[in-house]
């Protein structure tokens, strides 16, 4: 039995972004409602109408239902799905499937975390078998970024770039934590925390929070005037740490990525737009190959060539994404609410002219969790 | 019902206190299995014995984690077992600038406190990329 993504029949009507970058005094929980209220605003939505409720708060287990309660509703559908910052465009993609099967008509997403203000850090959870080896996340992507140098030649200058042209967007939104000046020498020089990967090459470590609403495509235009259509998602797992990664230069998005292509019905040529979540500067590289933007080993080269940056063939993270804008401890709902944005030509920076199709895509774990999802306009369907 | 018998964690550890690396294998298939598990990853295979690693392995990846001076950093590696599995450890009786990918190396079990760990050191001293 093969059945067929609902291709176009439901859609992001609206979105907001809370507390970005220090909310002191704010719990992960005041956060993320505070976006819901804005994103619901946004889709001309009243509270009550919410009947799919989906949210992942890191220190909180059962988030599903501190977020139902806290919101005081009764969801017909509730997802709690954990697999780390690429949880949302999976919450996307059961949303999608939940709207069009009738499980719910209204879904709200959700996150919110503050661990700048709380001093509370998100690491890897222990295995008897890497702990006594004291592999902290970013020495966990650095152990992929330093084969992928190996296999390919990438060098240092080319995860540079991926930080300055992350920077060079943020330098456009007004909403962006870090907007000064950056350079690749900048980079070049900075700390090294796990070699080969200095601070500059590690996302910001913010507070904040995100919140997208959607519906059947039959009501969207009520909500919306340019809706972001989904018209594809799809995720996939390979591991949860990094030893045991089948292959370091090679991730899940290989998998995901042709999947939510083909329930889209469109290829990497057809995309205006990339969100790619950002957690260090490898990533970005690691998933314009494994999506199709270029060949395998041929990220670095093509970062470097300004393809991804303001006026670039490809633009991506154009919020400034993990590196410049935002990051509290998951970034990925971040990613599709600005992919939403730049569908619905409402973003907070740089809008990018004529955009038609944009692709959001999530990372979890250890470069473990990949998860894919293609919004498009109207024209698109 | 209560079990009887440990788990295959529980076994490993005990090995490796007695100074012994141990992996396991599918009789079936003759594959070698790490971490540890109650079946095969994949086949699903359950008639898994213990076996002996050999020991020698080589770096697939490394990185050295910085630390607040004036402590030093310290390295954490990916080594391919000879026997096939891939698993995270760290490089003792090496300089960390001295380490690189495709370096033998040879697993030594050493104390930490209580704890016993795995880990390797260079099967050739000194010896270039």
């Amino acid at each position: 039995m093969s059945g067929e993504f609902p291709r176009g029949r439901s859609a992001i009507v609206g979105g907001a972004t809370f507390g970005l970058g220090e909310a002191p005094g704010f719990s992960p929980l005041e956060l993320a409602a505070s976006a819901s209220v804005g994103a619901l605003a946004d889709a001309r939505v009243r509270l009550d109408q919410v009947d799919g409720l989906f949210i992942c708060l890191p220190e909180d287990q059962l988030s599903g239902l501190s977020f139902a309660e806290y919101l005081g509703l009764r969801p017909r559908f509730t997802d709690n799905n954990r697999t780390g910052g690429s949880a949302f465009m999976s919450h996307a993609v059961s949303a999608a499937l939940a709207l069009d099967a009738g499980l719910c008509d209204v879904v709200l997403i959700a996150y919110g975390a503050v661990p700048r203000t709380s001093k509370s850090f998100i690491g890897p959870s222990g295995t008897s078998y890497e702990t006594p080896y004291k592999p902290t996340l970013v020495a966990s992507y650095a152990l992929a970024a330093r084969r992928h140098m190996h296999e390919y030649g990438t060098t240092q200058e080319h995860l540079a770039s991926v930080a300055v042209s992350a920077r060079q967007w943020a330098k456009h939104n007004p909403q962006a934590f870090m907007r000064t000046e950056l350079t690749i020498a900048d980079c070049l020089a900075s700390r090294r925390v796990a070699s080969p990967l200095g601070v500059l090459d590690c996302c910001l470590v913010t507070d904040g929070a995100a919140a997208i609403v959607m519906t059947r495509a039959d009501r969207a235009k009520d909500h919306c005037a340019r809706p972001a259509y989904v018209l594809g998602g799809a995720a996939a797992t390979t591991h949860r740490f990094i030893a045991a990664m089948p292959d370091l230069t090679r991730t899940a998005a290989a998998d995901s990525g042709p999947r939510a292509f083909a329930h889209a019905k469109l290829g990497p040529a057809d995309v205006d737009v990339a969100q790619l979540y950002d957690a260090f500067t490898i990533n970005p590289i690691l998933f314009l190959e494994d999506l199709g933007f270029c060949r395998k080993g041929e990220g670095g080269p093509f970062v470097s060539s300004g393809a991804i940056a303001p006026g670039g063939q490809l633009p991506v993270n154009t919020n400034g994404g993990g590196l410049s804008c935002v990051h509290p401890g998951m970034y990925g709902l971040f990613a599709l609410e600005e992919a939403f944005r730049q569908v619905s030509r409402t973003p907070r920076g740089l809008a990018v002219p004529d955009v038609s199709v944009v692709l959001a895509h999530g990372n979890g774990g250890v470069l473990s969790s990949q998860a894919t999802v293609i919004l498009g306009a109207e024209g698109t369907l | 019902m209560r079990m009887s018998t440990e788990g295959p964690d529980e076994t490993f550890r005990r090995f490796l206190s007695q100074g012994r690396f141990m992996i396991q294998r599918s009789v079936a298939t003759g594959a070698a299995i790490f971490p540890p598990r109650v079946m095969a990853p994949r086949s699903g295979e359950t008639d898994l014995e213990w076996i002996p690693a050999g020991g020698r392995a080589v770096v697939h990846s490394f990185t050295v984690v910085a630390q607040k001076p004036p402590r030093e950093g310290y390295n954490i590696c990916l080594v391919d077992l000879e026997e096939g599995p891939r698993l995270m450890s760290r490089l003792v009786e090496v300089n960390n600038s001295e380490i690189y990918i495709g370096m033998a190396v040879q697993a030594l079990i050493i104390r930490d406190g209580e704890d016993s760990v795995l880990v390797f050191k260079p099967r050739v001293p000194g010896a270039p990329p």
